[in-house]
């Protein structure tokens, strides 16, 4: 049975998100004997390389430049009516959650949202209550919408060539216009990334940052910060990681002078490992946390840092 | 304006989680249940902004048994002019909004807001199939709104940077920081909640799409592995070797 697989390919390459459905989408079609359809849109080239991360056939619709729900759905549902595909892969972010909601409802398909592997006997292990436990979900309607969450499977770039197709069909009006985006531009997206440098109110002021970043660029790491940091505009508010920011789950997420507060821990307690560097002992983080540090963030950090440079150099 | 506010009742960020059952259903046992803070304090309290600037109306609608009335009152109590319950036990995201969709149809409302998730589904879908079963926009995640003239200017969060988005009403929105501050009610208003119109929606047909089936705790973290602050380069050598995460 054909695998239909809704990604985002704007930017200069393949987001990692993407590759990661992709993969993930293939292995759900291997399972079940099966093709897989990527599906996207907006102008990128060179999307027949989409098939080294397993989609046999990409369709674009090169006339929708934003995320437009509604138009995106449209075209979703449309190649999986056309393919006959049960299952739709999307990526749980900011594009798939725009998209996939209103596919499952318009298919009348149960959904998946944040889906951490392939179904087993119909059902899917995804996180709830914030991080504190999993659940199984079994879909129970003929077609389902799995939307996988970004870092939970290594993708894959083994595959060939795919055959690009684009879309000419009619999706309507765009119902949401984009005016502007405004990039911040420069790093490692923060949801992509593999390892996270993140740092908190413990850093006393945001004219202290400087060997945070400069750990995270030694590591190849992104920034994030703490709820108070983002609220005291000492840094972006996209870069804040917790229960009302963004929820990551890198390999790797090293917290600086950071408490480890119950609404911090739900963005963060599914990264695979956790190193907490702070000075109070009793910080509830050292509870979450595989590696600690107990000591002063301006005395720990040079050390870090010379300590990344010497790995990185023999590297 | 017309504006509908999605409100769930979830169990407090604080709560201990654990399940009963045979895992299969969320032990509730001692548990304070409270309304999904993102509904409340972002979609809530930006209708009621919205509202004090233009006139409307507000009303808040949750699907659940009747043992969910006294939480979805505080949206009364913070200021909503009705609440409505549909009488039905929650299943699944689809069936929700099927639910919300039949009760929200040709009753005019020109705004949608939920919260961007609850605190313990974490699908963040609903409102997202809501829009489309109602043929709407819909913007998830937004964490600014403003309304002239019949269309919304919605700003979002997205990797790296922020979309300025523009559609026109009616539209569906998830809400996410950013939107509106906590509002805590006061006297007045918990007085007023008492007589303000709590309405029961009998539930229409839905279609049974999904269930949660199990429910498992991750297995316990062991103890932390603590280095010497004077030895802090050590961290890395071991994030390397041991755990191998960089």
């Amino acid at each position: 049975m054909s695998v239909v697989a809704f990604i985002d390919t704007r930017g200069s390459k393949v987001p990692k998100a993407s590759a990661e459905a992709l993969t993930y989408a293939r292995r759900i079609a291997d399972a079940e004997g099966g093709d897989v359809v990527a599906v996207t849109f907006g102008d990128a080239q060179g999307l027949g390389a989409l098939g080294a991360h397993g989609a046999s056939k990409v369709i674009v619709a090169r006339h929708v430049k934003h995320v437009d729900g509604q138009q995106l759905t449209r075209l979703v549902a449309a190649v999986a009516e056309s393919s006959g595909a049960k299952t739709v892969v999307c990526v749980h972010d900011a594009t798939g959650k725009a998209v996939a909601p209103r596919v499952a409802a318009r298919l009348k398909a149960g959904h998946v949202p944040g889906a951490l592997d392939i179904p087993e006997n119909g059902q899917v292990k995804r996180n709830v209550f914030s991080g504190k436990a999993q659940a199984w979900v079994l879909t129970t309607s003929e077609r389902r919408v799995l939307s996988l969450m970004p870092n939970s499977v290594a993708a894959s770039s083994d595959g060939g060539e795919a055959a690009v197709e684009e879309f000419t069909g009619d999706l309507g009006a765009a119902g949401v216009t984009v005016k502007e985006v405004k990039q911040a531009g420069e790093g490692i997206p923060l949801p992509e990334a593999d390892i996270v440098v993140s740092a908190g109110r413990g850093m006393k002021g945001p004219e202290h940052w400087g060997p945070v970043e400069e750990l995270a660029r030694t590591l190849g790491a992104a920034t994030a910060c703490s709820r108070p940091v983002a609220d005291m505009d000492w840094r972006p508010h996209h870069e804040h990681v917790g229960q009302t920011g963004v929820a990551i789950r890198p390999n790797c997420y090293i917290a600086i002078g950071i408490s480890g507060a119950i609404q911090h821990l739900a963005g963060v307690n599914q990264s695979k490992v956790i190193a907490v560097i702070n000075k109070d002992p009793e910080a509830p983080f050292f509870k979450a946390a595989d590696y600690g540090i107990v000591g002063d963030a301006f005395e720990v950090l040079p050390k870090l840092i010379e300590a990344a440079k010497k790995l990185k150099a023999e590297q | 304006m017309k504006i509908l506010v999605l409100l769930s009742q979830v169990p407090d960020t604080t709560a201990r989680i654990a399940f009963t059952e045979n895992d299969t259903r969320f032990d509730a046992n001692g548990v304070q249940f409270i309304v999904n803070p993102y509904d409340e304090w972002y979609a809530l309290v930006r209708a009621l902004e919205l509202n004090e600037a233009s006139g409307g109306s507000v009303t808040t609608v949750t699907v659940g048994p009747a043992d969910v009335e006294p939480t979805i009152r505080k949206g009364l109590a913070i200021g909503a002019d009705e609440a409505v319950r549909i009488d039905a036990q929650p299943v699944d995201g689809l069936q929700v909004a099927e639910l919300i969709a039949a009760y929200a149809k040709d009753k005019g409302f020109e705004l949608i807001l939920a919260g961007k998730e609850t605190i313990d589904h974490n699908g963040g879908q609903v409102g997202g199939m809501v829009a489309e079963l109602l043929d709407l926009p819909y913007v998830p995640m937004a964490s600014k709104l403003d309304v002239a003239d019949g269309k919304a200017t919605v700003e979002r969060d997205v990797p790296g940077g922020l979309e300025v988005l523009e559609a026109k009403l009616p539209l569906v929105l998830s809400t996410a920081k950013g939107m509106a501050e906590q509002r805590i009610p006061n006297m007045r208003g918990i007085m007023a909640a008492r007589t303000k119109p709590l309405n029961v929606s009998p539930a229409g047909p839905v279609t049974g799409a999904a269930e949660t089936t199990k429910f498992q705790l991750p297995p316990a973290k062991g103890a932390v592995k603590l280095i010497d602050a004077e030895e802090a380069g050590k961290l890395i050598e071991l994030l390397h070797n041991e755990a191998k995460v960089i």
